[in-house]
């Protein structure tokens, strides 16, 4: 049948009506973890998971607040391999280009399904290519909160990577040798799955603050490493110098000062690239220039936030993960710098979330369509190159969803009649902006009608796909096989698309 | 004409195919200095190319072409052919190279049948300097612009920020150009990343008189456009002006307790057409 973004879904897959229908659901938990016994401190892996009594078909979980410095999950995989474990489900709750000890484990069927929430480098390119036996689950930050709490996705051993871990089991991520600032992806983990292993290389005898409250630790491992400091920090701190992404940042930041959005009080989100960056400059310059204080920025946050966190011109900012050292170091000193759960960031069954606060997100796509539907997942032949993350979450959240893009990028056009794949259905997505124009929903007549009087010219979708084509022609369409490699699931548990494997012709 | 024409180098394909989006009033396509001599021949094919494909073009399109003594001169003019060139600029600008110029237009124009090409000279050495009078008066020029690194460098003498040593060419750009109702447009600001010393210099040759300035990056274009344009205050001022005298009928009358008479409802004609021009009303 076709769901609600006319995606055909099988019956039995649940498939996804609008973005709103889960106010007709009620919000389903399972119980807690209750830790059986005091948390026991453990030597090597081996003894983690002969501890953990880990065996074929069991579900591993982790977080990747250490990206591609991780040596956790790489270790993990080195394990599973020497003791022959077969048909695990890895979830991950991202999958990065360093993250090679899985492409051995898919290979040989020991890997066999995983549930993750944004997918790259090589390990995306193989279960693209149709390598993963099972199925790939893409979920939002908030929807994968959402599937641990409510046991659809059901997690046996947590593997959670922390930087300083006490004597009582409490761990904090703000200081230690490999710092990563806050842990929000792993508190799902924490709370539900059967056993949870902290992971660190920094043992202390006691932590006033901490993040994981030892009471649902079983174990800890302590290690030489749990990661390479340069590969955690890989948030750019540098504005793009790039002439159209300046054009567009502009564009963006005087259409939200038009829409009246920048005023005292005001929250914000913004992805982590040099445009956006581009972009959270202008609002800065603005805020200063009228001196307007706002109450705060989210998501992951960068030295661009904290910089206006300390002039004062955000009250609090609310972090998931620190994307550089200076959001780290912040963290760890500014009590107004708050960790937050993925669950209090964009569960869309948990109470007030951060998401649904949020006057304004301006985030970034791959593609998007005449629907306004965008799809951050998979490239322009359908290889698997990113995914929802909290794009869906703080899209249906926020008051306002900008998505900001060139128009072409290396030749390939940005706007496309129906998009590959659809992460973030259109109706959460309100306003475009590309070098060569702004297309605004038309379902958003209020934000039409705000701009009425401004300069600002606004074209519609089509337009603009008309002037793409004008630029480059029409491009080819690109075949996708039969194969259904996964799905991609909206944040209530319902799947707005398949994920098909890469066509043969592409494969390279 | 214009307040900002940006210098866009004819090769580099990324620049020429966004074109169109930046905010200058002109683009300058270069084959002359920014193209490296092996590159010539390149940047001409580029620049054609994306002339003859492209749909959408820059509201005005300039062409700095090679002087007039160098090998690569007829070959550039052939792009003229095409008609999508609203301007050439004449490197090495002088009375010479003027009328040598003007001999290869007219037997393109003739061959071709194609309409006259209008010229802005590019003032660059001490003796166009002193020829700006003669030049603008050229039925062809219809601008002046200042190439202040290689007039320095002819001089022997360094840019400052306070451009006192290219204060007599500014002047005589400005006053040879009024003199014959051109445009004059200033030299480019080379500190890319000097925002503060970008906003002086173009506000100094602003006040000197200069009408319009060159850009060599797109992020140089708001500041450009914001000096060479009416400000909102003078934008006003001038409404009122005009609302009174068309009210009162009268050529001589106090506003905002000063006296106003036929050269300032001029001039507030002026500011009103400009800021129209430039979609500012």
């Amino acid at each position: 049948m076709k769901n609600g973004v006319g995606r055909h879904i099988p019956k039995e897959l649940n498939p996804f009506v609008n973005s709103s229908d889960f106010l007709n659901h009620e919000r389903r938990l399972i119980d807690k973890k209750k830790k059986q016994s005091k948390t026991v401190f453990l030597n090597s892996y081996k003894e983690a998971f002969d501890f953990c009594q880990i065996k074929d078909k069991d579900c591993l979980s982790f977080h990747h607040h250490l990206r591609n410095g991780d040596k956790v999950l790489q270790s993990v995989c080195e394990a599973v391999r020497n003791r022959g474990l077969k048909a695990l489900h890895f979830a991950p709750s991202s999958i990065f280009p360093s993250y090679v000890g899985m492409i051995d484990l898919i290979k040989h069927n020991q890997i066999t399904n995983i549930h993750t929430n944004y997918i790259n480098g090589p390990v995306a390119r193989m279960v693209s290519e149709g390598h993963l036996s099972g199925r790939l689950v893409m979920n939002t930050h908030g929807g994968r909160a959402r599937a641990i709490e409510s046991g659809d996705l059901k997690i046996d051993v947590a593997f959670l990577a922390c930087p300083t871990v006490d004597k009582s089991g409490n761990g904090s991520g703000a200081i230690g040798p490999n710092a990563c600032g806050t842990l929000g992806y792993a508190i799902p983990d924490l709370e539900y799955a059967k056993k949870v292993i902290l992971v660190t290389d920094h043992l202390v005898d006691k932590l006033e603050d901490y993040q994981f409250d030892g009471e649902y630790v079983d174990g800890v491992l302590l290690v030489n490493s749990i990661g390479d400091a340069k590969g955690i920090v890989s948030g750019t701190t540098e504005i793009t110098r790039d002439p159209v992404g300046l054009k567009i940042a502009k564009d963006c930041s005087v259409l939200i000062k038009e829409l009246g959005l920048i005023k005292d009080g005001f929250s914000m989100q913004t992805g982590a690239g040099k445009t956006s960056l581009a972009v959270v400059n202008d609002v800065k310059q603005i805020m200063k220039k009228s001196s307007i204080h706002g109450s705060f920025a989210s998501g992951g946050i960068t030295k661009a936030y904290v910089d206006m966190l300390e002039e004062c011109l955000f009250e609090h900012l609310y972090d998931v993960q620190c994307f550089d050292l200076d959001a780290v170091k912040s963290f760890a000193k500014n009590p107004n710098h708050h960790a937050m759960s993925s669950s209090k960031y964009g569960n869309p069954f948990e109470q007030d979330i951060i998401a649904e606060s949020l006057d304004f997100v301006v985030l970034g796509a791959t593609e998007i369509d005449l629907n306004f539907n965008v799809n951050v997942t998979t490239d322009s032949m359908g290889y698997l190159m990113g995914g929802s993350g909290g794009h869906s979450d703080i899209a249906k959240g926020a008051d306002v969803t900008i998505i900001i893009s060139p128009m072409v990028k290396s030749r390939i056009p940005m706007i496309k009649e129906n998009v590959m794949t659809v992460t973030t259905p259109g109706e959460d997505v309100d306003i475009f902006i590309t070098e060569r124009g702004i297309a605004i929903n038309p379902k958003r007549q209020d934000l039409i009608d705000k701009l009425k009087n401004s300069n600002i010219k606004i074209f519609t979708m089509e337009e603009l796909l008309k002037k793409t084509y004008d630029m480059i022609g029409v491009p080819m369409s690109v075949k996708t096989s039969d194969q259904i490699i996964g799905h991609v699931v909206y944040r209530d548990g319902t799947v707005i698309d398949l994920l098909k494997k890469v066509h043969d012709d592409y494969i390279r | 004409m214009f307040r900002s024409l940006l210098f866009i180098p004819g090769n580099n394909p990324s620049m020429l195919q966004n074109a169109d989006i930046f905010t200058s009033d002109a683009i300058i396509f270069d084959l002359e200095d920014a193209v490296s001599i092996n590159e010539k021949d390149n940047a001409r094919n580029l620049v054609e190319t994306y002339l003859l494909t492209n749909k959408i073009l820059p509201k005005h399109i300039v062409l700095r072409v090679n002087p007039v003594n160098t090998e690569f001169i007829d070959d550039d003019l052939d792009l003229l052919r095409n008609q999508k060139i609203d301007y050439l600029l004449l490197p090495k600008a002088n009375t010479l190279s003027l009328f040598i110029m003007d001999k290869k237009l007219s037997h393109l124009e003739k061959k071709y049948g194609i309409q006259p090409i209008k010229i802005i000279c590019l003032i660059e050495e001490t003796k166009a300097v002193l020829e700006a009078n003669e030049l603008a008066g050229h039925h062809r020029v219809k601008g002046l612009l200042l190439g202040a690194e290689d007039l320095t460098s002819e001089l022997g003498i360094n840019r400052t920020l306070k451009g006192e040593e290219i204060q007599f060419a500014r002047s005589q750009i400005i006053y040879a150009a009024m003199n014959h109702r051109i445009i004059s447009i200033d030299t480019p600001y080379t500190d890319i990343s000097n925002e503060e010393g970008l906003c002086y210099d173009a506000k100094h040759a602003a006040a000197l008189g200069m009408k319009a300035k060159t850009a060599i990056h797109p992020n140089q274009l708001e500041i450009i456009n914001q000096v060479f344009s009416p400000s909102q205050e003078m934008i006003n001022w001038a409404k009122g002006v005009v609302k009174k005298s068309n009210e009162t009928g009268r050529g001589v009358f106090q506003f905002q307790g000063k006296m106003i008479d036929k050269p300032v409802i001029d001039k507030a004609n002026k500011i009103i057409e400009t800021a129209n021009k430039y979609g500012l009303l």
